[in-house]
């Protein structure tokens, strides 16, 4: 199965039924497919006007209580910030799907890149969380687009995936479950102000048409929902509880997995770097060579560095100039050694054990 | 139950200056959401940015306050999740025709079953007075300090020209008409388009000569004709004069819907 079919597959066995896009290269067999699919399962697809609709619409459609997504890559991707940053905002529980493809601009249509991390990240205006989930095989391509239906539900916020035109076109075996486990949006306890968080930090959702007779707008709201723009105090507490909604979460949300904790020289990667980083690791059949790889970028684990307690270096091949090697130097004392690669091509396993080579 | 219950009154006051039209339209609106019968928890809102856009938060219905130029996607995402939800669109002439004008040909494309009211005050409002796509051509705004030297968009011939169901166009002087057209754009399944020209007093009238709110509300009800009448006299030869607007029901038919309730 090609990457891009099992993200919509993941998706609908995830209950996603509603699915609205706008064509680009490498992202667009996941509308393809969706196209196929939903309306066989009572779900909408809809090619919208552009990215900046599209994300509106599967924002509208989230307020009916349904499971809704965009799939694209970079240049919707910056169509798409304005209304990322309303969902964010609103609290709306939508997830997006980025096939990342070499940039700025226009770029390479047909080429990997992991150029968008930092723009999912931060790329809306104003301070905020998100979380980011990246896969490095077909598998994961269903797994997580299952996953991300859940923390978007269950933390109300956007949930990304980012992968690549590699992972995106991969063609690998996947095993499909009967079921995917799903966590339920909680609705929102009548008699409970609709802005008005539980002890998670999390709102319960007041889904359209249920009678809560809620005002949902982007602008600073307080817990009723109403416009309230220049009160500093609300404003601060508001846009501090959307980041701490997420970052106190960090350890729950997070997702990775760790080889040779004793290592003194540790790579760190995410997305397709992973399985050159893991061929390295086998070939040389070393224990000194460590391997943190997420499937969790966003909010970042920085308690995971923190297991390589004999750490002296880390590496950090990114398909960018290295995105994700600045988040880690904030978190470690160690060297933190970017390998960067452009242009389309995943690093070599050779390539990388010749970095070791020089390390050593 | 009347129209009045519709209004959100833990909201008031609002942020509308006095003699603004925008109330006007809101009040037609509502009366024909009761008119018809509609129920407030199968009723939503959906509104983008502007002075007319902040109407979907004084209601007391479900409404979602969106982006500006995007109400129209908001809205067909909850339409198409949800085809049991009547769905009501509050708009201006810069959110709708401006930034959302690629949006709005679409919705009136699709003929989504969505009513759209557009309060049309020739201005944005919000910002203080600059000149929008509905600008008449020689009028004073903040960004036209010499006049304006664009044609303006004639959005109900636009909405025709697209393909929704039914499109009128009165302005805040036609409350009678007004409510009534809007009731039939919330009757006919598919994108209807009610356009209100409206008064502006703050930022538009008070630079083009307009500066009481009467002078406005006059202006509307002299210089605007029937459709139909303005074009038999074209018909005949008869010449119409540039700032006459045309009013009344432009269209009302039976295209292929998307959304309509099953
Ligand atoms: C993306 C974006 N650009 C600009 C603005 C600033 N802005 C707010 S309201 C508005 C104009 C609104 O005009 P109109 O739709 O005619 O509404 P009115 O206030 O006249 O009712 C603009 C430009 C914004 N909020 N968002
Ligand atoms: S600025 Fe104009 S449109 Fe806005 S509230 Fe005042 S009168 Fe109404
Ligand atoms: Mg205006």
């Amino acid at each position: 199965m090609q990457g891009n079919i099992a993200c919509a597959e993941g998706a609908i066995a995830a209950g996603c039924r509603f699915f609205g896009g706008y064509p680009i290269t490498p992202s667009t067999e996941i509308a393809e497919h969706m196209a196929l699919k939903l309306p066989k399962v009572d779900g909408v697809f809809i090619q919208m006007e552009d990215e900046l609709a599209s994300m509106a619409s599967i924002i509208g459609a989230s307020w009916t209580g349904m499971r809704s997504m965009t799939a694209t890559s970079g240049p919707g991707f910056s169509l798409m910030m304005e209304n990322i940053g309303f969902a964010v905002m609103t609290e709306t529980p939508c997830v997006v799907v980025n096939i990342q493809r070499g940039g700025p601009s226009t770029g390479q249509p047909t080429m990997g890149a992991q150029g968008d991390m930092m723009q999912c990240r931060f790329g809306s205006h104003g301070d905020y969380s998100v979380i980011a989930l990246s896969p490095a095989s077909v598998q994961e391509m269903y797994e997580l687009t299952a996953k991300a239906f859940n923390l978007a539900d269950e933390f109300r916020v956007p949930v990304f995936l980012m992968s690549d035109e590699i992972v995106g076109h991969m063609r690998e075996r996947i095993d499909i479950p009967d079921q995917v486990p799903i966590v339920q949006r909680k609705s929102l306890q009548k008699g409970t102000l609709p802005f008005h968080p539980d002890a998670d930090l999390v709102p319960g959702f007041p889904r359209f048409g249920e009678g809560y007779g809620v005002h949902v707008t982007g602008l600073t709201h307080d817990e009723r929902g109403y416009p309230c723009a220049t009160s500093p105090g609300l404003h601060e507490d508001l846009v501090m509880r959307l980041v701490n909604k997420i970052e106190s979460a960090r350890d729950r949300i997070a997702d990775y997995s760790i080889t040779n904790p004793e290592a003194e020289t540790v790579f760190v990667t995410y997305g397709p770097p992973a399985r050159s980083v893991e061929q390295v690791v086998r070939d040389l059949g070393r224990d000194d060579i460590g391997h943190l790889r997420l499937r969790v970028v966003w909010p970042f684990p920085e308690s995971a560095l923190n297991l390589f307690a004999s750490a002296k270096q880390f590496l950090v091949p990114e398909m960018n100039m290295g995105q994700v090697a600045r988040e880690i130097e904030r978190h470690v004392d160690q060297p933190v050694i970017p390998i960067p690669k452009l242009g389309g091509n995943l690093h070599s396993p050779d390539e990388l054990k010749a970095r070791l080579e020089v390390l050593r | 139950m009347s129209y009045q219950d519709w209004f959100r009154q833990d909201r008031l006051p609002h942020i509308y200056c006095s003699g603004c039209g925008n109330g006007t339209v809101i009040n037609c609106t509502l009366m024909a959401v009761d008119e018809i019968g509609w129920k407030e928890n199968e009723t939503v809102f959906v509104s983008g940015i502007g002075c007319s856009s902040r109407a979907s938060g004084y209601i007391v219905t479900d409404s979602l306050h969106t982006t500006h130029g995007r109400a129209l996607p908001f809205a067909t995402g909850v339409k198409l999740s949800n085809p049991d939800l009547n769905v009501v669109v509050f708009t201006g002439d810069g959110d709708l025709a401006a930034i959302g004008g690629n949006h709005f040909i679409h919705a009136c494309r699709r003929n989504i079953d969505l009513t759209v009211i557009c309060m049309n005050n020739q201005i944005y409002g919000m910002t203080g007075g600059q000149g929008s796509p509905t600008t008449p051509a020689g009028a004073l705004s903040t960004t036209t300090p010499y006049g304006s030297s664009e044609p303006a968009f004639d959005l109900s011939e636009l909405a025709v020209a697209a393909g929704a169901n039914y499109v009128a166009r009165w302005t805040s002087y036609h409350v009678k008409e007004l409510t009534r057209a809007i009731g039939a754009g919330m009757r006919t399944p598919g994108l209807s388009f009610i356009e209100t020209m409206t008064q502006c007093p703050t930022n538009y009238g008070r630079r083009n000569k307009l500066r009481q709110v009467t002078d406005q509300v006059e202006f509307m009800k002299n210089h605007t004709a029937l459709r139909q009448k303005l074009d038999r006299m074209r018909e005949s030869g008869q010449k119409v004069p540039a700032d006459v607007i045309a009013i009344g029901e432009f269209v009302r038919r039976d295209r292929p819907a998307m959304g309509v309730r099953r």
